[in-house]
């Protein structure tokens, strides 16, 4: 365990000042400042365009910032919107890769955690949708990240798998404590698992609230309800009428 | 850095891609451009002595000679008319027969078992065959070059067809497109790639073959010409057609490359997101 220092920044797991990134003429991302304390799990919603994958491939060290400083723990690990599994190496070993012979252990260890124990040698193209995702997840938790990057992880899910893999996440999460960046444009998603939402618009938080609702939460509650509306009207959507009004606007 | 954080660490992501263009042609440049130095310092310095290897000075000499006189084009013309018409014949049958054995399983069985058994024949051991047979007019010419063009082609053609998406043809087959249809516009498409890679193969090949082709019984060529310059020792002629050898071959790599580029806009529009 880290040593306690006394500055405020201590529990940090990211911190971004000024963070510009420009494409062509367009700033996506536009001074964008954010602190994420160690184990907490921060949902980034968006409509789509306002940069939240570009802000999250950048604290993956995927992309290059434009400008701005960039700090974030040294072993972080992203789960992406398809599984992006090496079609050539089975389940186990893609889970393991680049960890070495010892890591077998730990990587069996992470498949039984994602519920995929029987799967270790299934070749990727035989696996399901989910179960691909959940290989995935297996892989960036092998690593025992202390910042875990999920980029629309369960985008691409049906919405019964989606609903578990949301369970599982939640689960899993909660038992490792990573500091999680969740990036998703689905509301729901993002109250039912995060502790604090942050919306991003024309390159900036418009939005950065804590989520006080006490686990497991519940969709019909009052306050969750509420917090839905006013998310979505930050997105720009008028929750009555569940119409984008850009949509409306073209 | 005022924004230091204790345990935490800048990332740090691959640097973007992409040189100034000039930049990258001159780098590309300065290999050949130091192997043209080193032949020149060779023979100008007497290492290399003219009757083993003229220097690149004599060489643009004698080209220019050639060129004026008239026997040089008329050479280059006989024989890339021959490398060509051998590079189209075997690569048309290359790709008809790849496209069938890759595309239908009757095709594979049929075409595939026999076309690997007379791919395992060297051309060249072909030649006098083909003299035989075909006489030595152009027609055992062109046809050799075809032969060593054809399997480059088929190998890479079989392969890339059957690499094609299968579930993009079952879904132009949902939309009632018939066999033909997916093979011209999907399977096609999608095997471009490995088309070109063998086509570029086959090139090359068609630049060997045209060199054993007309080592008999030639009377015009670039074959012919290096065949009377060794009668004389004239060093400076050889290394000039093995130089014209490599051009040809080069030339046709870069028109490939080019119309590789034209055919296949959708590649360049490729990034990760």
């Amino acid at each position: 365990m880290s040593p306690e220092v006394s500055a405020e920044s201590a529990g940090l797991a990211v911190r971004t000042r000024g963070l510009r990134k420009v494409f062509g003429e367009r700033a996506v991302l536009d001074g964008v400042d954010l602190d994420v304390r160690r184990g907490e799990f921060l949902a980034l919603l968006g409509a789509s365009g306002t940069g939240k994958t570009t802000l999250l491939r950048i604290l993956a060290g995927l992309d290059a910032a434009t400008g701005g400083t960039v700090l974030v723990p040294p072993v972080r690990t992203v789960v992406f919107q398809e599984p992006r599994l090496i079609p050539s190496k089975r389940a186990l070993a893609n889970v393991v890769i680049g960890q070495g012979r010892s890591a077998r252990a730990k990587g069996l260890a992470a498949l039984a955690e994602v519920g995929l124990s029987r799967h270790a040698d299934a070749w990727p193209a035989t696996l399901s949708g989910g179960e691909a995702q959940r290989v995935a997840l297996a892989r960036a938790l092998v690593r025992e990240p202390e910042l875990l990057l999920l980029d629309e992880p369960f985008a691409a899910l049906d919405a019964l798998t989606r609903l578990h893999m949301q369970d599982l996440i939640a689960e899993l999460c909660a038992r490792h404590r990573p500091a999680v960046v969740l990036v998703t444009h689905d509301v729901e998603e993002a109250i039912l698992l995060a502790d604090r939402i942050a919306v991003l618009r024309e390159g900036r938080f418009v939005t950065d609230l804590q989520v006080g609702i006490d686990r497991p939460r519940d969709r019909t509650d009052p306050v969750f309800v509420e917090l839905r509306r006013r998310l979505l009207a930050d997105l720009g959507v008028d929750s009555h009428a569940g119409t984008p009004r850009e949509e409306v606007a073209r | 850095m005022s924004t230091a954080v204790q345990g935490l660490v800048a990332p740090n992501p691959p640097r973007a891609a992409g040189r100034a263009p000039a930049l990258t042609f001159a780098l590309r440049a300065v290999g050949p451009l130091l192997l043209l130095a080193a032949w020149y310092a060779a023979t100008a310095s007497g290492v290399l002595t003219e009757d083993v290897l003229a220097g690149p000075q004599d060489v643009l000499k004698t080209f220019g000679e050639l060129w004026a006189d008239g026997q040089l084009p008329e050479a280059l013309r006989v024989s890339v008319t021959r490398a060509g018409l051998g590079l189209v014949l075997g690569a048309s049958t290359g790709l008809l027969l790849g496209v069938v054995s890759g595309f239908t399983r009757l095709g594979e069985e049929l075409v595939d078992s026999s076309m690997q058994a007379l791919r395992a024949i060297p051309f060249l051991a072909l030649t006098s065959l083909f003299v035989v047979w075909f006489g030595i007019e152009e027609a055992s010419k062109i046809l050799l070059i075809g032969v060593a063009c054809t399997f480059p082609m088929y190998v890479n053609v079989s392969s890339g067809v059957r690499n094609v998406d299968r579930k993009v043809v079952e879904a132009a087959r949902s939309f009632g497109l018939g066999r033909l249809a997916i093979a011209r516009e999907v399977v096609l498409p999608g095997a471009l790639p490995s088309v070109f890679a063998g086509l570029r193969l086959a090139t090359t090949l068609s630049v060997i073959a045209l060199i054993a082709a007309e080592e008999i019984n030639v009377t015009a060529g670039l074959g012919y010409l290096m065949a009377r310059a060794t009668d004389y020792l004239r060093t400076d002629i050889l290394a000039l057609c093995v130089l014209l050898y490599a051009v040809i071959g080069l030339l046709a790599d870069l028109t490939l490359r080019l119309i590789e580029r034209v055919t296949m806009p959708w590649r360049r529009a490729v990034s990760i997101r």
